[in-house]
Formats: structure tokens, sequence, C-alpha cells
């Protein structure tokens, strides 16, 4: 079985969750012996791991016929992509994209983020998709997240082959509710023309049946997993008297930063040995340190800023609660991770990872009693503290990308009609 | 000749309300009514009330002959006087008819057998009283709540007067013996252990309406015929289960209460009778020691107790809870002695449990806990303020015991005054003479 992935993150160089949720999961599929991927992402960096899959820089890819020699095209690109890969995409042209602006190699420069002109690079990114459809041998096309529909309808088309479309978010859940009408049309259209579709979660796939209208027959639900952490046990918690209480993500509006401070307020009424730590940074953080002032507790409420790479799980590990009270959240790796380090966590019902996880603690994101009265229970618990723990790390551990790999194999069996 | 032992048994939570951190200290009142009035209404319409009605015919209708014993949780009898008296009236009617016995159990259907054994004596006491002074009669036999039973328990309750004790065939302790002889505990020969026979009660209780199931449909006469074919020795079949399984697990539909109607004629037709379990021990023999070093109970498959005492939060919360037991013992104070019992019900525990919290109200174990972990620390604040744990217990006893002897000790030395004043009198009258 040949795929061909349409992504726009994987690691090391990473912007969200979606990088790390499309490296997890092309892992786990390798674990079946016949499953080869190639994984097209816009401007790979050369430091990919590409033992599992073969990653394709769209920005290698000539849209456009254009004459150079093996040498130049080497020296180029020949950090990301063989010369002979090239010329043989080369031959993969059969539109003229010559309005689109390239290089002397006729390919285009992605930037490979969220820039201001994301809507031009997702339809350029469709004219690499033909060049690919057009040349590539495939069995199926998988399109992760809104970015990439555009690229894996075209494929589609030129194909004939099924295509998958992964929903890792939707715009409902990115603008608690008020959506983008052109980041909107781009998924209806994505979902539409798709086979079949596969969410992160069954809250997830309830929007996409009631708000894109799909037929919940062609919706199914693929939880994601996590990533073992080889070195878990190598990060331990200072012994300290008081109590860390943690909220880490960007803090905005989805996340609902707001409710953890009042919950953080409403704790520390009771008790004064509890610090609360609120990790990230976003368009809420002055807000919320306004609010933190004015009720009152900013002496116990700290603002860390942007946390990179190990300061994330060394922050985990150190806390003794990990609190996500998301408003709407697809699926929230972040718990999952708390958990790997032995850091029990509250997270809201209205997260996609609620639906696997037993031994996390549940409340509604605007419950703020319900919340304080969690966080109140592990930090003057130790039996809570200790429960939640053991038990959330062995079922985390339990969580794995390899059965993930396993229903996604199905759900390509079956487009294929196998 | 076989005999069945029916016994059914009533007991139903008291519910706690959401009960958050901030309120601990500020109130003192831990019930949710409106759910427990709830529940407690609903089973009383669809079972306990239909129920009683069509034992109470079976009995009329069979001269007597048809037999069945109940117990019922001093906490679903104070459920039941205060939302739905009828039903203690109905009760009070079927004692009346002589063919229904009442036992015992730990009044608030508690794990103190497990955790505290003067509560335990206590708790039996209390409950005694009350069946005694509700049904007329004191029972003579004993089951433990959830039916735990080891040997250390059949000890306690045997010095509490009791020879007659019901307890599951748990297979851990029974192996290859059949539950349909009586037993004696391990090391006191005068008492009796009667065993609930698994397969029969649950093919009654779990198993009536189930289609799937290749005995069914179970009649009266099928169900006799099981009885009959059973090896000559094995005499005394106990059947037992909870009173719900006649009305909500099996609901009147399924024809529940026509079984039971067939039962006494079928029963009488192939010369099987109904006996009370205090008859039973009475009339027959043991067949050998029953050793239990551990606890068994009526649960699930293991037969043990985890499902109350299996993970880290239950036994937190009750070690927090036993903690206090000698303290609350030495307090007067009456709603602190009614939340202490209504705090113990083995209800509260079962919802912290994560591999089986049936029935639980709480979206989560941890949420179970939480909330009574909640309950008990506005609970032991109370006590402290009674009795604080800055003074030891033994310290307290000691003091309490000098209070309360000191009105005593007044009396026996003003009587030593009085006799030496007489004395004195009396030597003066004498060298006056």
């Amino acid at each position: 079985m040949k795929a061909l992935m349409f992504g726009w993150e994987f690691p090391p160089h990473i912007l969200g969750g979606l990088g790390t949720a499309s490296y997890g999961l092309t892992r786990g599929m390798s674990m079946q012996h016949d499953m080869e991927i190639a994984f097209v992402i816009p401007k790979p960096q050369g430091d990919e791991d590409q033992s599992f899959l073969k990653i394709i820089g769209a920005c290698n890819v000539p849209v456009v016929w254009k004459e150079n020699s093996w040498d130049n095209v080497n020296q180029r690109i020949g950090k990301t992509m063989h010369p002979d890969e090239y010329f043989w995409l080369r031959n993969g042209i059969k539109y003229d994209f010559r309005r689109i602006h390239t290089n002397e190699l006729g390919c285009i420069g992605f930037s490979g983020r969220y820039p201001e002109n994301l809507i031009e690079e997702i339809s350029n990114y469709e004219a690499v998709a033909s060049v690919l459809a057009h040349q590539m041998q495939f069995d199926i096309i998988h399109s992760h997240d809104w970015l990439t529909y555009p690229a894996g309808v075209f494929a589609k088309q030129i194909s004939g082959k099924p295509l998958v479309i992964h929903v890792h978010a939707t715009d409902f859940d990115r603008s608690r509710g008020q959506v983008n009408p052109t980041v909107y049309g781009i998924e209806k259209r994505g979902m539409d023309a798709a086979d079949h579709i596969m969410t992160v979660s069954e809250l997830t796939r309830r929007i996409v049946i009631e708000k894109y209208h799909q037929d919940p027959r062609k919706v199914t639900t693929v939880h994601n997993a996590v990533e073992p952490l080889p070195n878990a046990d190598s990060f331990t918690k200072t012994v300290r008297k008081e109590k860390v209480v943690t909220f880490l993500g960007r803090i905005t509006m989805q996340k609902g930063p707001e409710y953890f401070v009042e919950a953080a307020h409403r704790v520390l009424q009771r008790t004064k040995n509890v610090r609360f730590v609120m990790a990230g940074s976003g368009d809420m953080m002055n807000a919320m340190i306004d609010l933190a002032a004015k009720r009152k507790i900013a002496d116990r409420f700290h603002f860390t800023g942007f946390l990179k790479g190990n300061q994330v799980h060394e922050m985990l590990a150190e806390s003794d609660v990990y609190i996500m009270p998301s408003v709407s959240e697809p699926f929230g790796i972040s718990p999952l991770e708390a958990m790997q380090v032995g850091t029990p966590t509250i997270i809201s019902k209205q997260s996609g990872c609620a639906e696997i996880l037993t031994h996390a603690i549940k409340t509604d994101y605007w419950d703020i009693d319900a919340m304080a009265d969690a966080i109140y229970a592990i930090v003057t618990n130790p039996a809570m503290h200790k429960s939640l723990q053991e038990l959330g790390k062995e079922e985390v551990n339990n969580i794995k990308w390899q059965d993930a790999g396993l229903k996604v194999r199905r759900i390509y069996e079956n487009a294929l009609g196998w | 000749m076989k005999n069945i032992c029916f016994y059914f048994q009533i007991h139903q939570p008291i519910s706690l309300k959401r009960y958050r951190f901030f309120e601990i200290g500020q109130d003192h009142y831990y019930y949710d009514d409106f759910q427990t009035e709830q529940r407690i209404r609903h089973l009383v319409e669809k079972a306990y009330l239909p129920s009683n009605k069509v034992l109470s015919e079976m009995i009329r209708s069979s001269n007597g002959k048809f037999k069945c014993a109940f117990s019922i949780s001093g906490v679903a009898l104070e459920q039941l006087e205060q939302y739905a008296p009828e039903v203690i009236d109905s009760f009070k009617e079927l004692a009346k008819t002589g063919s229904v016995e009442f036992l015992t159990e730990p009044y608030a259907h508690s794990l103190s057998s497990i955790f505290n054994a003067s509560e335990l004596e206590l708790q039996v006491k209390k409950h005694a009283e009350l069946i005694e002074s509700l049904f007329g009669k004191k029972p003579t036999a004993f089951r433990n709540a959830e039916m735990i039973y080891n040997d250390e328990i059949g000890e306690i309750i045997s010095k509490l007067g009791y020879k007659t004790i019901l307890i599951d065939e748990a297979r851990q302790v029974f192996g290859w013996k059949s539950p349909n002889y009586v037993y004696n505990h391990s090391y006191l020969p005068k008492v009796k252990l009667l065993v609930r026979n698994n397969k029969l009660s649950d093919d009654i209780s779990f198993r009536f309406s189930n289609q799937q199931w290749n005995a069914y449909p179970l009649t009266a006469n099928k169900f006799i015929d099981w009885i009959i074919s059973m090896p000559e020795n094995e005499k005394i079949i106990n059947v037992w289960m909870g009173y719900e399984a006649l009305g909500v697990f099996q609901a009147a539909e399924t024809g529940i209460y026509d079984f039971f109607r067939a039962l006494p004629f079928n029963a009488i037709e192939q010369k099987v009778s109904f006996m009370l379990p205090s008859e039973v021990s009475k009339k027959f023999d043991s067949a050998g020691a029953i050793v239990a070093p551990y606890p068994i109970s009526w649960h699930g498959n293991e037969k043990d107790i985890s499902a109350w005492t299996g993970n880290d939060l239950q036994q937190e919360a009750l070690n927090k809870l036993y903690a206090v037991s000698e303290r609350v013992h030495l307090c007067n104070d009456r709603p602190l002695q009614h939340d202490w019992l209504m705090l113990q019900s083995t209800d509260h525990f079962r919802y912290m449990s994560h591999k089986d919290c049936y029935g639980s109200p709480y979206e989560s174990p941890y949420d179970a806990f939480t909330n009574y972990m909640n309950v008990l620390a506005d609970f032991l604040e109370r006590v402290e303020a009674q009795y604080p744990t800055t003074i030891e217990n033994e310290e307290l006893n000691e003091l309490l015991k000098t209070i309360n002897h000191q009105e005593k000790e007044i009396q026996d030395l003003e009587i030593e005054v009085k006799k030496l004043k007489a004395r004195k009198t009396q030597t003066n009258t004498s060298t006056s003479n």
C-alpha cells in the first residue's frame, strides 16, 4: 500500500500540534510492513527523520519547465532532494503554471509557516500536487488539515485515486463559532470531495457532520495517541513546600485561560499553599495579567512566557497539577504529555482527549467551581495525587500510535474497496 | 426432602449533595434529599409495594407454607420511614404472618466489620433494636453488609449472641464444596454458616428475562425440577438476592411475579418446602468447618472486598473516616452521630472504584472521591471541635472515665461518710451509756 500524504508541518520544525500528530501517525503506520508513505510538506529543512517515510519538499518540486544542469540542481536543492528525482518529477508538469512566481528551477518558494498570504500558499501547494499526482505511483491520497485539502482534491481529480482527509481541527474550534468564510469554504470543499473523513475525536466528528453537513457514514474518529517519552523518568520533581498548578499552551480564547484564573482565585480563598503558573504566550496574555491583579492573586499567579522543547516537559514534570480548560479542543495532546511525566491532569469535557482518558479529571470549561474543587482535592490529598499519577501514567503509555495506524489502514482499505 | 430458603436484601444509599471545598466549615448538611427521595419512591412504587403484595398473597394462599427472610439496612429503614412509611406498615403486616424473618446487619450498611470491631458491635445492636421495635421480634440471624465474612467477623458476631450467619459461596473459600449444606465457623462449632447458592440466586436475579440464556424461559416448574434433581444429601438451597430483583432488575412485565406466585404450588406438589434461616440452622447439623482467613463478599466474580477497598482512594477515605471512630463514640452530639453513620455506607466507597462503580451518580471515581472527602473534611472538623486530635485517645478515655464516674464516686463516698457518721453517733451513744 502506497500513500501520498499532504501535510504542513513535520518535526523537528513544528508550530503546533499538527506536526506532532503527523509524525506520530506516520511512524505508527510504518510499523505495517507493506506501508509506504510519501509525505509532502511545503519546506523541509533536511534534518527530518526519514527512516520510516519519504519526505518530499514542495519547494523542490518544479511546476514550470526550466532547463538546468544536474550540477546546478544538486547545488541548489541537493540537501533535501536528489537531482535525478527533480528531473524525473519535471516530466510530471502537464499544466501551465507560469502565472505563479517561481525561481530559476521552476520551483515555488514556500514559507512552510502560517504567513499573511496563506491562501496563496495553499493554492500554490495545489500546483505542486498536480505534478506529483501525474508522476508518482500511489494507491491513496491522505490530506492533513484544511491547508492541504485543495492539494489532495486536485491530486484525486488527476489520478482518480481515493482521497482521505484528516481533520485535526476545524475553523469552529479556532474561532469559537465566528468562522472565516474563506476557510470554511476550503474545508467544506475538501470534505465534500473526500471519499472518507477522519477526525481526531468524536467532538470533531460531530462538528464535521453538523456544521459541514457530511454523511455520518463517511466520517470516522481516529483518536490521536502520544509518542512514548524515552526519558520520562529523567524528569524529577523538586521537593517544595508549595504546590504548583500549571496551565500550558497558547493564551488565546480557544484555550479558556480566564477560567483558570477564576478557579485559582477560588482555591486561594481557602488555601495559601499553592502557586499557579500560566506558561505560554498569546493575544490574551495581558488581559490575564490584568485579571490576576484584579482578583488580588498576582502574588501567587505567575506567567512564564513561551516555553520551548525540553522546557515544556520540565515544566510539566515540576507541576503538581496540569490543567487545560479549553473551550473547544479537537484533541489536545498536552494532557497526555503531562501524564507521561506523572503529572495529574484536569481537562475540559470540551476536549477531544477527554474521550479516551479515564484517569484525568474532567469538568466543563465554564464550571470554575468544579475545576477549583478538583485542584483543591489533588493538592490537599496525597491519595488523589498518587492515584492519578500512577494510573494516569499507565493509561497513557497504552495509547499507541500503532493502533491508530491500524485504524487508518482499515479506512484506506475500505476507501479502496479492498 | 429439599428445602428452599429465600432471603431478600434491601439497602439504598443516601445521596450526598454536591459539596465543594469552599463549603467546608460553612455548611454541615451533606445530603441531596431530592435525589434520595426520588430514588426510594421509584423503588417503592416499582418494586417494594407490589412485591410485598405478591409475597403476602403467596403466604396466605399456601397457608403459611411459603416463607422468606428480609434484611433491611438501618439507612434504608430511615429512608422508608421518612418517604414511604406505607412500606414499613406493609412489612409489619408480613411480620404478623409468622412466615417472615428479619435478619440483623450493621445499621449503616458499613465496612465496620473490616475497620472497627467496636463500631460493628454498636451498629449490630442498634439495628437489632430497631428491628425488634418495628417488627416485634428480636433477630437471631446475622448477615453482614455486602455479605462480608471472615473468621474474625464470625467470632465478633458470635459474641453478640448470634449463632447463624449468612455468607456467600466464594470459590476461594469453598473450592469444590456445595453451598447446599449448613457449615460452621472454623473454630467455633456452634456458629452455623448458611451459604448462598450463587447459580440459582443469580438465575432469578439477573438471568430471568435474558432471552439469550439457554434456560430461558425460566418457569417455576423448571426451577423446582432443578432443585429435586440435586444429589440426595443436599437438603438446603439458599436463594438470596437484592429485593430489587423483583420489579426492577426483572420488571413486572417479564413475568417475575407469575413465576413467584407459581412457586409454592410447584414446590408443595414436589414435596419441597420453604424454611427461614434461623430454622435451617436449628434443624440441620453442620457438614464441616469453613476456614476464611481473608474477607469474602457477595460481589462480582472475585467475591472479595476489592470493590470497596481496592484502590488508594478508597483506602484513604476509609482510613480517614475510621481514624475518628473512638472520638465519635465518646460524643453525645446526635446530629454528629447520625452523620457518622450515614458517611459509612459502602456505596460511597463503591463509587470510588476504578473497576466497578455500579450505580454511581458521579462522573468518575475521582469525582466521587473529591466530593466525599470534602464532606468528610467538614465532618472531621466537627469531631475535632469536640475532641481535639492533640489529645491522645487513651488520655481522652481516662478523662471521660473520670468525669462519668465522678457522680458514682461521690455517691459512694457520701454513703461512706454517712456510715462513718452513723458509727460515730453509735460509739458516742455507747460511750455515754
